[in-house]
Parts: C-alpha cells; structure tokens; sequence
C-alpha cells in the first residue's frame, strides 16, 4: 500500500507548496527552502530505490534502470518548454512585462539543461538496448531539435543589448520554434520508429513505477526551485539594464 | 489619394527588390558560384562512388540551397540598414506585413531560381536523371523555397539588428528548418531516384503543409519584429 501512497504524498506535498508559493506571495522567502530540503532529501533516498530496490527487468537487465533519470529529465523539458512558448505568445498578444520576459529566460535555460542532459542519457541508453547511440526516430529528433531550437534562442538573447527588442525578437523566436516542434514530430512520424512506446503503470510491476514516480516529484521540486532563482536573477539584471529614473536625471546633469 | 492596398505594397517592395538585385546581379551571381563550389565539395567529399553519389544527390542539392540561403537572406536586409532604408520604408507609410511579404516573396524566387540552376549540374555532377519527370521536381523545388523563405525572412530581420549576425542566422534557422529539409531531400530523392511505392504525395503535402504552416505565423508575427513600440 505505501508503495503507492509514498509518491503520491510527495507529489501533493510538492504541488501544495508550488500553489502556496505562487498564491501568498509572502510566502515566497522560504517556501522554495522547503521544496530545496524536499528535492535534496528525495535525491538522497532515490539512488537506493532506483539502482537496488527496483527488480530487474526482464527484457532488458539492468540498463533500463536509467529511465528513472533519463525520462524525469525529458518531462521536466517538455514542461518548461512548452511553457516558454505560451509565456512568448502571452508576451506579444496580452501584455508587455519584464516578469513575463524573465521566466521565460529561466524556462528555456532550464529546461535545455533538462532536455541536454535527458538526450545524452536517452543515448547513452540506447547503445545497450537498441545497439546504436542515435537514429532517426520521431521522439529522438524532436527532442533533440527542440534543445538545438532553444540554444539559439539563448545565443540570440545574449547577442542583443535592447532588453526591450531582446524581449519581443525571443518572444518570436519562441513562436516560430514551438510551431516547429509539432512539425517536427509529424515530418519524422514517417519514418519507422524503434522507440518504445511509453509503458502504461498497469502493466508493469509496482516496485518499477514508485521509484519513477518518486523521481519525477524530486525532479519537479529541482525543477521550480531552478527556475524560480534563475527568474529572480533574471528580473534583477532586467531592472539594472532598464536605467531607473534618478540614474538617467543624473547624467543629463552631467552632461 | 488613397494609399495602395497589402496586395499592391506587396508587389511593390516585390518588385523594389528585384529591380536592386536585377541591376547588380551581385546577389545571384555569388550564390551561384557558392552553391555550386558546395555541390563540387560535397562531389569530392563523397570519393567517386556512383551508387552513394546518385542515392544522396537530392541531399546534396538541397544542403547546398540550405547554405547558399544563409547568404541570400542576411543580405535581403542588411540591405535595408543601409542609409536607414527599412525606416524610410516603415515611414513610406509601408505596412510591415506588405514587407514581410514582398521580401519573402522576392526570397522565395532568389532561391527557386537559384535551385533550378543546380538541377543540371546536380545531374551531371551525381549522374542522376529525373525519373519522376521535370514538372514535379520543379514544383518539389518551389515548395521547398517558400519554406525556407517565409521563417528565413523573419530571421533575417532579426539577425540583422542583433551582433554577430553571421552566426546568428544559420544558429537560429537550421532547426526550424530541418522537417523542411526533411520532407525536401525525400520528394527530391524519391523524383531523382524513381517512387516506386508511391510516397511521394506525400512528401509534397508535408512540404505544403510547412509552408501552410509557417507563412501565416510569420505573417502574424513579423511586424512586431520591425516595430519599435
């Protein structure tokens, strides 16, 4: 029974404390400190369940114990992605605002560190159970694309010194990369694919899906716990590009 | 009297474009000796076997539009800085979308122009021949230009204003483009190399599909990417 209630409890603790944090403002000082102990303690505990109190799988021995990292990690890419895009769409159709331009600077680099890291693995898995390190395969090549989209995004945010044109021209890029994305997919659905489909929790002994389960709420509190510091820095150095008002006083003074 | 209407911009900033390219010729002339200098690097590389320089002719064709497109869409609007031309153009008053449009427009030809001329050398580079007939690889390569060209152009504009816009280009373009090229080099191929399964259709609607995709985007989004507000 507590093989099922354990993942879930933490997944409610999780999801209380990231409502808390985005509704009551005032809680903000410390709330990310609790998920950062929750996320830190489950990473502690979740190499015991994945690496030796998970069974062995038939088919694959093993190897197939790298889906407790390497599947977290894509999710957690194709959350934050996504989500990138409709910030982007938000920021040119409903409102202009730095905060908005922010989080999407700490989404996409966060989640192409996620998607980065989650391709390498997916490889590294690959070479054992399919023999090849990569191959044109729909989930493969969106994937991959989707971090090589998101690169460029980032070098174009470094490349220009206007926040307010790095905003827009970012939001657009965005855009066009989330059409790609469902594109992508389509174009490469037409070539045969080796990846396996997703595996359903009913089909699959218990001791398998808790510790995946587990590590999917560990890698949600990394998760908000990345992104939201990686906001604050990110509407930090926005508020100190855009000069506040006494600064641009000053200088004409001087002049 | 009244100001022309988009269609009417459109044919203007169209054809503004192509009489600047008719009257150097610089632009064309340069990616033509650059697509071809790729095709020969591409025929070297390879090593003279015939079985794998007929099967990935289709490939080498479009990688070398692919590269050559990077040049002819940096410089459709490193153009316009010159003497502050986008502004003088914005204050014609021009509507951004009659821009985005007209130069993607004049894009979309550049490099259907510049891929029909590849066709014979590509045949007797890879010695291939059109099995599935002309008309089809040049429609083939018509849908693969107007793909290229719709998000291309809304890249050029920013590239443009940004540093390092040499890099910037391709960086950004290359991933977008890759289900194009995808769906490209595999009508051409199947064209060049006969379809006998019949995927063909296929391939093309994909390829319309993209273009059905990303114009109206790019259609949407490009004025906010030339508007300063």
């Amino acid at each position: 029974m507590w093989v099922k209630a354990l993942p879930l409890t933490l997944l409610a603790i999780a999801v209380g404390l990231i409502v808390c944090h985005l509704a009551v403002p005032k809680t903000r000082t410390w709330v990310w400190k609790v998920l950062a102990a929750q996320a830190v303690l489950m990473f502690l505990v979740q190499p015991y369940f994945a690496l030796t109190w998970a069974p062995r799988e038939v088919m694959m021995g093993d190897p197939y114990r790298i889906i407790y990292m390497h599947v977290p990690h894509m999710f957690m890419a194709f959350l934050a992605l996504p989500l990138n895009v409709i910030l982007s769409v938000w920021y040119l159709v409903v409102k202009k605002s730095w905060a908005v331009d922010a989080l999407s600077e700490a989404l996409a680099e966060v989640g192409v560190y996620l998607g980065g890291v989650g391709w390498l693995l997916g490889s590294i898995w690959a070479k054992p159970t399919w023999g090849v390190y990569f191959s044109p395969d729909p989930r493969l090549i969106t994937a991959g694309i989707m971090v090589f989209l998101y690169l460029g995004y980032l070098t174009l945010r470094r490349l220009i010194e206007d926040p307010e044109k790095r905003a827009t021209w970012s939001a657009v890029v965005s855009i066009l990369a989330g059409a790609d994305l469902v594109l992508t997919w389509f174009a490469t659905k037409m070539f045969r694919s080796i990846h396996q489909l997703p595996s359903s929790p009913d089909t699959v002994d218990a001791q398998i899906v808790m510790p995946f389960r587990f590590s999917l709420v560990a890698f949600l509190c990394f998760m908000f716990v990345l992104v939201w510091h990686r906001y604050r820095l990110a509407l930090a150095l926005r508020k100190n590009e855009i000069a506040p008002p006494e600064a641009v006083g000053q200088t004409q003074v001087i002049a | 009297m009244n100001p022309p209407g988009l269609l009417k911009t459109t044919w203007i900033v169209f054809k503004k474009d192509m009489q600047i390219e008719w009257r150097t010729r610089a632009r064309l002339n340069a990616l033509l000796f650059f697509a071809v200098a790729t095709l020969l690097l591409f025929y070297f590389a390879i090593g003279g076997d015939p079985g794998t320089m007929r099967k990935s002719a289709g490939g080498f064709l479009w990688l070398a539009l692919f590269f050559s497109s990077v040049l002819s869409l940096s410089e459709s609007f490193r153009l316009e800085t010159e003497n502050f031309a986008l502004e003088a153009l914005r204050l014609a008053p021009t509507s951004p979308r009659a821009v985005f449009l007209g130069k993607a427009a004049a894009n979309s030809l550049l490099s259907w122009v510049l891929a029909l001329a590849l066709v014979p050398l590509t045949v007797a580079f890879f010695d291939v021949s059109i099995k599935e007939g002309v008309p089809r690889l040049v429609l083939a390569l018509a849908l693969g230009s107007t793909a290229i060209a719709a998000p291309g152009t809304v890249y050029s504009a920013i590239a443009t204003n940004a540093r390092a816009r040499d890099v910037l280009l391709p960086l950004l373009m290359f991933p977008v483009l890759i289900p194009s090229l995808i769906a490209s080099v595999s009508s051409t191929t199947l064209i060049l190399g006969g379809d006998p399964m019949n995927q063909m259709g296929d391939w093309l609607l994909f390829l319309f599909l993209f273009n059905l995709v990303y114009w109206p985007v790019c259609f949407l989004v490009f004025p906010k990417v030339i508007e300063d507000d």
